[in-house]
């Protein structure tokens, strides 16, 4: 069965859209038949070249300044009911992100449709199907969607690589529905950066991450010391250390944080539960330093160092300004 | 204020689960099962807020008979009243089926904010307490790392790519709490033995009026379960005083430094 009309629920952010929303395009385009796309955003037009030429060829854009104030969720699954009512697509793709978790979550339940989320990949084999990863990665299953359209799909970031289809901007077509009263009192206040200076995590090249086995929180001195002096790097943290409060949530790599693929993945300190696992096992190379020789980590290490962390870390960022110099 | 959380058993976290191969449900016979670690902030948040505006907190659980003594640790943290849909029906069940019976339960209660966590445990669809809301035709101010209440306004900080936003709305509302948003309190010998007699409402999906909802197959099946190809071995050596060089080592041949 050959999928006619593929939907990507793009988040956009400064007339940019979000770096998921090209690689889901870039899979829709894959899939056959119309690929197009929806935008929720004061600026969303913006976004209609990159869209476009990712594979949209419309852009549903809904552009009342007041899409930059609201909570998206309410008042996007109710302007997305209706688009889709009209327009009846056979497959909706959102990013595994906070706000597209909001709007998808809330659409298939006005819908009375199903949701799939947590998605690697998607397909239309044998009717629409979704592959996940559940317990820590061991296992792969695949979820067939059983009847009622659209079918609803949260796909992880990152699972596919975005590339340019070469295509001209979407043609926007605005959204003309109006937002409800009932979503006007929920609003966003302030936006508050909680991220460091330096390459964002989901995008830098070597990502090193450090959990419980660092002590203490002052202790994540010595990974910003490492970023330093490779450059390059962004530093990621288990669950364990940001529930604790040590460091933000937004540092946070694993099943509820980022997913993460870097040339390069530095685990310090972390035992390797399932839960971070799932955001960083896709690197291409692993190296964990653990007391613990037991500790799950070193089953995904091309290079495991049982010992001390807060021992190798300072050894480490001498030795690379040594070889630097 | 009338808050209602909803909570849920699941297999112990610190086990790896398994997928029963014929029936593709998730095996429970021979499994510790606990109430599930996220939902502990959600009793915690609920405890605190009508310990602070007063008002009871009311606990909700769709899940199988045993899942009574999830109910039950939340009832001995300090909640006033249970609720578990437990229903042979109802096995298997999607998040769509999941939010309706949790969603028919609370409407049924009555409530001012429904807390939730962000995801189960076991699960992780993480789209439940959007749907809940959604059921109900309230705000859902999600992934909330702060909640307070301000008369009848809702404020949460609320977890964002970047940092977090502040988010205010009217009640009632649905809110999911993240991991981390308080310290849940351990139930005291007092909580544990008063906790038995406090309400208990067993419902099942007739009970609700959802007759003919949920099971396994609705909405969607599970198709294939496989083993995930694994990483090939890589070396582990015990760090000699000299582990920082194999590091540095490494990351030259990965041509990084």
């Amino acid at each position: 069965m050959a999928l006619d009309k593929i939907w990507v629920f793009a988040e956009v952010a400064g007339g940019k859209p979000a770096p998921v929303a090209l690689e889901l395009l870039t899979k829709a385009r894959s899939l056959g038949g119309t690929v197009e796309a929806v935008a929720f955003a004061p600026d969303a037009a913006d976004a209609a070249a990159e869209l476009g030429a990712h594979g949209a060829s419309t852009l549903y854009a809904g552009t009342d300044p007041l899409w930059g104030e609201l909570l998206l969720g309410g008042p996007a699954a109710d302007a997305l009911a209706t688009l889709i009512e009209e327009h009846k697509p056979d497959l909706i793709l959102f990013g595994m992100t906070y706000n597209s978790r909001d709007v998808a979550g809330r659409v298939a339940a006005k819908l009375g449709v199903p949701v799939i989320a947590n998605g690697l990949d998607v397909s239309d084999a044998d009717g629409i199907s979704v592959q996940s990863s559940v317990f820590g990665a061991t296992q792969n299953v695949a979820t067939r969607f059983e009847g009622g359209a659209p079918a609803i799909a949260i796909i992880r970031p990152k699972s596919f690589v975005a590339e340019p289809s070469g295509g001209a901007a979407a043609t926007v077509t605005p959204v003309t529905s109006p937002i409800a009263e009932k979503h006007k009192s929920v609003r966003v206040t302030d936006r508050v950066a909680d991220v460091a200076a330096g390459p964002k995590l989901e995008e830098a090249p070597i990502v090193i991450s450090g959990g419980r086995g660092l002590g203490d929180p002052k202790n994540f001195e010595l990974l910003d010391q490492l970023a330093a002096v490779l450059g390059n790097a962004a530093v990621g943290a288990s669950r364990a250390v940001v529930d604790a409060g040590w460091v933000p949530y937004a540092m946070q790599v694993g099943q509820t944080g980022k997913t993460v693929k870097p040339a390069v993945y530095l685990a310090f300190g972390i035992s390797g539960a399932m839960q971070h696992t799932v955001g960083m096992k896709g690197a291409k190379a692993i190296v964990a330093v653990n007391r613990d020789e037991n500790a799950p980590i070193f089953k995904l290490a091309d290079l495991g160092v049982v010992g001390d962390a807060l021992k190798v870390l300072p050894a480490l960022v001498e030795e690379l300004q040594r070889r630097r110099s | 204020m009338k808050v209602v959380v909803c909570v849920k058993q699941i297999p112990d976290p610190n086990t790896t689960g398994q997928l029963d191969p014929t029936t593709h449900l998730l095996k429970r016979d021979g499994v510790e099962v606990v109430l599930d670690p996220g939902d502990e902030f959600g009793v915690e948040a609920g405890l605190q807020l009508v310990g602070a505006h007063g008002g009871e907190v009311t606990v909700v659980s769709m899940g199988p008979e045993r899942g009574i003594d999830a109910v039950r640790k939340a009832l001995a943290m300090g909640a006033s009243k249970g609720i578990l849909i437990s229903d042979d029906a109802l096995r298997g069940s999607d998040a769509l089926t999941t939010a309706r019976v949790l969603a028919a339960a609370i409407r049924r209660e009555g409530f001012d904010l429904v807390i939730t966590a962000t995801e189960s445990t076991d699960g992780y669809t993480g789209v439940v307490p959007q749907m809940i809301a959604e059921l109900l035709d309230v705000p859902a101010l999600t992934f909330a790392k702060t909640v307070e209440v301000d008369g009848s306004t809702l404020k949460v900080k609320r977890q964002t790519e970047e940092g977090y936003d502040l988010v205010e709305s009217g009640l009632p509302a649905v809110v999911s709490v993240t991991a981390g948003v308080n310290e849940p309190r351990y139930p005291s010998l007092k909580g544990i033995m008063g906790a038995k007699s406090k309400p208990l409402d067993r419902l099942t999906a007739g009970d609700l009026g959802l007759d003919g909802a949920g099971g396994g197959t609705a909405g969607q099946s599970i198709t294939s379960v496989e083993p995930a190809p694994q990483r090939a071995a890589g070396s582990i050596v015990k760090d000699d005083g000299e582990g920082y060089k194999r590091i540095a080592d490494f990351l030259a041949d990965r041509k990084v430094i």
